[in-house]
């Protein structure tokens, strides 16, 4: 007896799953899946990416060429497996047309993957930064509007080797791809101007105890770049200071993000004077960024001034809707038309000019910024230098940047 | 003794027709489940039902030791994680690491062996201790396993893991589209699950409830504990490691973040919320969790939909600390659900009821 009740308990529910199939239906609204970290450790990150998405739309009265903009929400915890399997959920299931995200390195690489596997939609990237995402084997159908992370520190190793006179610099990063990409980027000037990295340190995601690492940093070194994100910047900047380190720091793009120096504590005293680059600067004059600032303020739960993550999310959606408005919603013919759009679109951005080169990978412009701290007491990126049209290969003539190799742990190397 | 003059669920009992053995309940859930493919779309026949038959089997693995051997344990998402990685190496990838190219008949077997191996070994560990301390071991080696796979690039590749794992194309077929990959993954299931329904009422498996009721008396009555034990977490591992193999297919790569302690935890929440009595449990929970965790989202939004999730378990585990079969068993028109309770159990006068408890 107990048996039946179990097995007519499992029918019913299979049953009730397969109902919600029946409803899909075709109808007017675009739909557009929106995939960020919701859950796990970057969550704040997220969030705020999910606000640069929705001022693009907003920007847009939630509606383009008389369809109007539905955005389905996937979350994924920054991992991989998790990253495809919400991505699964939105084409598959809840049947997106377009896909912006995700967030993160190793996601954006997965995903690339995952949309060679489903040619009838566009993917969109959100601000995941890893180079191979586009560089090496990239997806016809996957664009990024967002620059990588190498692009993103356009003139630091300049920076620093001639202005800040630094010689040999030591490395921190986490141990994933968005920070080796970050790291080749910052090494690729560093080193050609004649700077030496002797010693490279990948911690893990969500490390607490940095005293290893704090310990194998050479004394002699000038300066230690540091790429670590969140939590990991705030834990492992704490401990350098606390462990008496003197050696002054030099940024990667999200150690210093908004995320960063809105942390409590007394970051301010460390933090400030240390140069970075990226996509952004919190002090951009221009009055496209400040409207752009003033738009992105009006979301739930805004920083003071936008992250690289609502940035880059807001660029990649508002692509995605000019090359929508310039088709007239027009998603047949597998998208194709929408596609040759994308491709030949160039718009300006917050942050200056973009377009796209044939790995379908952005040219734009990028900021080299200082920690300074503003009249209301909070910590900026005060803008320093723009980099003007960084392409993928940082100016190296493409065969020349492509024998370089991928980026690793050790690649590049010049101790 | 009260509950003896029921039969048994389903299964030999003597003089009766092959009809009757099985059960009208699994002849009516084997049907709609084979005609499943009929009704669904792709997205739910591989992203539900797929997917929930992959946990359903990790998660009876589970309840295999746990159910049976009072043993829980922590690991079995390591264990599977163990047979994938073993596909990501010796089978092929696009991570250019290892990826020697072998056959799936080569490396199917192995990864299987491997991860039942490797669950023997956790098990050897683990069956010095018992009740909580066997959770806090398996526990430790899970997150141990997690952090070495994360840091270790000789073995593991690190972070990123393994991408680009396909499943082989047999008889024409390519196994992961989605018909294909959803009577592969329900052949598989239904196998585990008739093995543990039958295992438990062979000579081990009586022995092994025996031994999780009263250790000591089994071991003076001249019963080798340990080695039974050990033999129950080799079979997990069996049944793990299948689903391991299952699971990387299914998402085509596998990295530490698989075999995180968040997904080892939810593999306990699986079985929980199904119920550890009976082999169906697992699946039933992993139905459950599977559609949970998908659409959440789509009822609550991205900012709250963990907190609907963790809602739900927690009513499903307040009204019914046996899960969903518990659930029913409550509602259940006769008495002698006294014994149900003893599943965990260790007192000595539960042992001769054991022969229903399947």
């Amino acid at each position: 007896m107990t048996m039946k009740r179990r097995t007519l308990l499992a029918l019913t529910l299979a049953t009730s799953l397969t109902a919600p199939s029946l409803a899909l239906a075709q109808s007017d609204p675009i739909k557009i899946g929106l995939l960020a970290t919701f859950e796990g450790a970057f969550t704040v990150l997220g969030e705020d990416g999910e606000r640069g998405a929705m001022t693009a739309v907003d920007e847009f009265g939630g509606e383009v060429a008389g369809h109007e903009i539905e955005i389905i929400k996937g979350s994924s915890d920054a991992s991989p497996d998790s990253a495809v399997r919400a991505a699964r959920k939105l084409v598959e299931q809840d049947g997106v047309e377009i896909l912006i995200g995700p967030l993160s390195g190793d996601e954006g690489i997965a995903i690339k993957d995952f949309a060679k596997t489903h040619p009838e939609v566009t993917f969109l990237n959100g601000s995941s930064a890893a180079q191979d995402t586009t560089l090496r084997d990239p997806a016809d159908n996957f664009y990024r509007f967002s620059t990588d992370g190498a692009q993103w520190m356009a003139g630091l190793g300049d920076y620093a080797y001639d202005e800040k006179g630094y010689r040999k610099v030591a490395t921190v990063a986490e141990d994933y791809s968005f920070p080796y990409t970050q790291v080749f980027g910052f090494m690729a000037e560093f080193c050609k101007a004649g700077g030496t990295v002797p010693s490279k340190s990948w911690v893990p995601i969500g490390n607490k105890d940095y005293s290893s690492v704090i310990a194998a940093i050479p004394d002699d070194v000038d300066a230690i770049y540091v790429a670590l994100g969140g939590a990991d910047a705030v834990n492992f900047l704490s401990q350098y200071y606390d462990a008496g380190g003197q050696a002054p720091l030099l940024g990667g793009s999200i150690t210093v993000d908004q995320t960063v120096l809105t942390a409590k504590g007394r970051m301010k005293d460390v933090l400030v004077g240390t140069p970075a680059a990226g996509p952004t600067a919190d002090t951009n004059d221009s009055e496209a960024w400040k409207e752009f600032t003033a738009a992105y303020k009006k979301q739930d739960g805004a920083f003071p001034s936008p992250s690289l993550f609502a940035h880059a999310y807001y660029v990649n959606m508002k692509a995605a809707l000019l090359a929508l408005e310039e088709v007239d919603g027009e998603l047949s013919d597998d998208q194709q038309a929408f596609r040759d759009a994308l491709s030949s679109l160039e718009f300006e951005t917050p942050t200056g000019k973009v377009s796209l080169d044939d790995n379908r990978n952005a040219v734009a412009d990028m900021y080299l910024t200082e920690v300074t701290e503003a009249e209301d007491g909070t910590l900026v990126n005060e803008l320093v230098k723009v980099t003007p049209q960084v392409n993928q290969t940082l100016g190296i003539d493409k065969e020349e940047f492509m024998a370089l190799g991928a980026v690793s742990r050790e690649n590049p190397s010049c101790p | 003794m009260s509950d003896i003059s029921h039969p048994p669920r389903d299964g030999a009992t003597p003089g009766k027709g092959w009809f009757e053995s099985v059960g009208i309940g699994h002849l009516l859930l084997g049907f709609f489940l084979l005609v499943y493919p009929a009704m669904a779309s792709d997205f739910f026949l591989t992203q539900i039902g797929g997917y929930s038959l992959i946990l359903g089997m990790i998660a009876l693995s589970l309840m295999l030791l746990a159910g049976y051997g009072g043993m829980v344990s922590l690991a079995q998402i390591t264990v599977a994680g163990a047979a994938g990685y073993v596909v990501a190496i010796f089978g092929e990838n696009n991570s250019g690491v290892y990826g020697f190219g072998w056959p799936w008949w080569v490396y199917g077997p192995l990864a299987i062996l491997i991860a039942s191996f490797a669950s023997a070994l956790i098990g050897w560990i683990a069956v010095r201790t018992e009740g909580i301390y066997t959770i806090m071991i398996t526990l430790a080696v899970a997150t141990a396993c997690f952090y070495f796979a994360q840091q270790n690039y000789a073995l593991f590749n690190g972070f990123p893991g393994y991408n680009g794992l396909r499943a082989p194309e047999v008889f024409g077929l390519n196994w992961r589209d989605p018909v294909p990959f959803y009577y592969l993954c329900l052949a598989n299931a239904v196998v585990a699950y008739v093995a543990v329904l039958y295992g438990a009422r062979s000579t081990f498996g009586l022995t092994l409830q025996a031994i999780r009721d009263n250790q000591r008396r089994m071991r003076s009555i001249g019963f080798d504990v340990t080695a039974h034990k050990v033999f129950a977490w080799w079979l997990a591992g069996l049944i793990a490691g299948a689903a391991g193999i299952l699971l990387v297919w299914f998402n085509g790569r596998i990295s530490p973040g698989t075999i995180a302690v968040g997904p080892s935890i939810n593999i306990l929440v699986i079985a929980i919320i199904g119920g550890l009595r009976h082999p169906i449990g697992p699946f039933l929970g992993a139905v459950i969790v599977t559609l949970m965790q998908t659409f959440a989202i789509d009822i609550i939004g991205a900012e709250r939909f963990n907190t609907l999730i963790g809602m739900v378990f927690l009513v499903i585990v307040l009204i019914s600390p046996d899960g969903i079969l518990g659930l029913w068993e409550r509602f259940k028109p006769r008495a002698g659900a006294e014994d149900w309770r003893s599943s965990l159990g260790t007192s000595a006068g539960k042992v001769e009821n054991q022969g229903r408890k399947t």
